[in-house]
């Protein structure tokens, strides 16, 4: 196990790369601690599992180094990086037993057998294989296929750490639900680096310790689920996380007021003077519906009830903005004012997160 | 919605019907109807009942032409199969370098089967022909038209040289088929290059391969114009297989009677082989599919 450093990494897929546009990967430098659950969030095509097959080997990055521990394994393959890793589509080794396929990797690795056989048996109890270690692995259903292929991923204790690409596209809503939970516990018994890449914030956040949010070849956050949800540092994050996910209305920010097309709006901090396209940004969550003259007019379209809460779809200069009421609220008809929770709103500058000069409620956090 | 019975329906049928029959189930009847009568000329036949089928089976020719025309077959596809395989896993994955091999691959697919007997048949002679005239500078007498050894090794390397790219197509089209996560796993699992052909690409190639040994186990089965245009069966009868016994027979002999019945059980062969092929793929389909 080790702590894996990326140092200056960047990937291109082709061999001559001009211009920022042709990396897949931008630049990147980051410290990923030995013992820790990492999400890699993101939408498809933005670089996760790029930089995935890079941790464990698959790929060269064209530039910068990878180091696990003080180690520089840039240029060494899987096999002594001693990675496992588990991909999108269950890989399952189709003529022999669900037993042999568990015993696979450490077979290849000369272990004593009446070791093998005893992880093999730990294994199978712990993913509920153990009725079926004897039977053929082909003809099983991709749940079970994913599950043996999970659990090949999980089979040796040495590993450096343990990647998982989409790990769960395949399995049944209610199967997904177990193998994460399962995976979680065998994270907190076994303590390996565990690194998920996912393209579902829900498994992201459930699962992870710290989760890196992808956008466009960048990691545009590092962070814990909370800092994720309360200080999102790139509009992306703000959007991608979250259900809705962050309003973004264009304003003009002085001192400690926002300025959205002449309406008002009290800031948490005071900033200094702003270049570029400002926005404020603020959760749904922390929006309440109002009627009088506070806060800012709004078109109120429709209201959706999720059970939980209730969402509110609103419209405030020809954009979205929305709202989560409590449940059962009820709406009053000459409500048409949306109130932000002054602590709760941030401000970006060409999407990026400004931190306040002196905050009043939450304390800033720095950039990771 | 009601169905609607019409008989006239069966009119619809009636083209295909007809074509067929001439196709093939009157030329076949005609084949049924000679192998059971017998004739001295002046077109005057009479019954002959299941005398020729007797003949056939109990005749020590026919049993040497079965001999050997499963041993053709048993030895070229022992040849074919596992240097298709061969070759299609170190042909190039893409690029280039993949299309110039599959043309050249496909190369000898295209020749015509006489022009392909010609060509061997000139390359094994050892007063112009490259190969036999190489062979004979090394000290080897190269004469496929007087030893049996030469004719069998000239007929076999012809056939490898025709039909080893079918195998290798197929084998390539099987491997091209496999995902990349299925080698990048391997690799993970510390794999050995053995363990990657033997759990990862033969499993998958499977179907492929299945589908490459019923096909050239039946052309080689029937193998005819190849080595009718080197050897013609020959020398003596040593290259003589099923379907160039069976010419001899019907149209060298004109023994229409025996040669019917032959031709009948040869075609009964096929069908119960291609019956088993089929039983194994479609069983292996189902496995597959649970």
């Amino acid at each position: 196990m080790a702590q894996i450093t990326l140092d200056n990494l960047a990937h291109s897929y082709l061999p001559n790369p001009r211009s920022e546009d042709d990396f897949a990967l931008k630049q990147l430098d980051h410290v990923w601690n030995d013992g820790e659950a990492y999400a890699l969030l993101g939408a498809s095509g933005c670089g996760k599992s790029t930089l995935l097959n890079i941790i464990s080997g698959l790929l060269v990055p064209s530039r910068g180094r990878i180091l696990f521990g003080e180690q520089d394994v840039t240029h060494q393959d899987t096999v002594a990086r001693n990675i496992a890793q588990v991909f999108q589509f269950p890989v399952v080794y189709d003529t022999m037993s669900v037993g042999d396929n568990l015993a696979f990797p450490l077979r290849n690795r000369g272990m004593d057998p009446a070791y093998i056989a005893a992880r093999v048996q730990k294994i199978a109890a712990m993913t509920g294989m153990e009725d079926i270690l004897r039977r053929k692995a082909r003809g099983l259903t991709a749940d079970t296929k994913q599950k043996i292929s999970l659990g090949r991923g999980m089979v040796r204790e040495d590993v450096n750490a343990i990647l998982f690409d989409e790990p769960l596209t395949v399995i049944d809503p209610h199967m997904k639900w177990e193998l994460r939970t399962q995976l979680k516990a065998l994270h907190n018994e076994f303590g390996h680096t565990m690194i998920y890449v996912t393209h579902d914030q829900t498994e992201a956040l459930t699962f992870a310790d710290k989760v890196a949010v992808m956008h466009d070849g960048r990691v545009v956050q590092l962070g814990t689920p909370e800092e994720l949800f309360d200080t999102p540092e790139h509009t992306f994050v703000g959007y991608f996380i979250g259900s809705p996910g962050m309003n973004l209305i264009d304003a003009e920010v002085s001192g400690s007021v926002a300025h959205c097309a002449g309406h008002a709006v009290p800031l948490g901090g005071s900033y200094k003077a702003l270049q570029g396209r400002v926005q404020i940004g603020i959760r749904p969550e922390f929006v309440t519906l109002a009627s009088g003259n506070d806060g800012l007019p709004v078109t109120i379209k429709r209201i959706e009830d999720v059970g939980r809460h209730q969402i509110l779809r609103a419209e405030f200069a020809g954009k979205p903005v929305n709202a989560v009421l409590p449940e059962g609220m009820p709406v009053p008809a000459d409500a048409n004012r949306l109130i932000f929770a002054p602590e709760r709103v941030n401000v970006y500058v060409d999407d990026w997160r400004v931190a306040p000069l002196h905050s009043v409620a939450t304390p800033a956090r720095e950039a990771v | 919605m009601d169905k609607v019975q019409n008989n006239k329906a069966w009119f619809l049928v009636l083209p295909v019907l007809v074509l067929v029959a001439f196709s093939a189930v009157i030329p076949l009847m005609t084949v049924v109807n000679y192998s059971v009568q017998d004739t001295f000329g002046n077109n005057v036949f009479f019954w002959e009942g299941l005398g020729w089928f007797k003949d056939v089976l109990t005749s020590d020719r026919v049993h040497a032409a079965f001999g050997r025309q499963l041993a053709f077959s048993g030895i070229i596809l022992a040849i074919q199969i596992p240097l298709g395989i061969a070759i299609a896993i170190c042909m190039p994955k893409r690029g280039f370098w993949a299309s110039v091999c599959l043309v050249l691959m496909a190369l000898p697919l295209l020749i015509p089967w006489n022009v392909v007997g010609t060509i061997w048949q000139i390359l094994g002679r050892s007063d112009i022909g490259l190969v036999g005239y190489a062979l004979d500078q090394i000290g080897i007498t190269w004469n496929y038209a007087r030893n049996p050894v030469h004719a069998w090794v000239t007929v076999v390397i012809m056939d490898v040289w025709h039909w080893t790219s079918l195998v290798a197509l197929l084998a390539y089209a099987g491997l091209q088929s496999i995902p990349q996560a299925y080698y990048q796993a391997a690799k993970i699992d510390q794999a050995s290059r053995w363990k990657v052909f033997r759990y990862i690409e033969l499993p998958k190639m499977q179907g492929v391969l299945l589908i490459a040994i019923l096909l050239r186990f039946m052309d080689s089965f029937m193998i005819y114009t190849e080595p009718f245009v080197v050897t013609g069966g020959g020398p003596g009868s040593a290259t003589s297989f099923l379907s160039i016994d069976l010419v001899k027979m019907a149209l060298g002999q004109f023994d229409l009677g025996p040669a019917a019945a032959f031709s009948i059980m040869y075609f009964l062969v096929i069908l119960l082989v291609s019956w088993v092929f089929y039983t194994v793929m479609t069983n292996l389909d189902k496995t597959e599919g649970r």
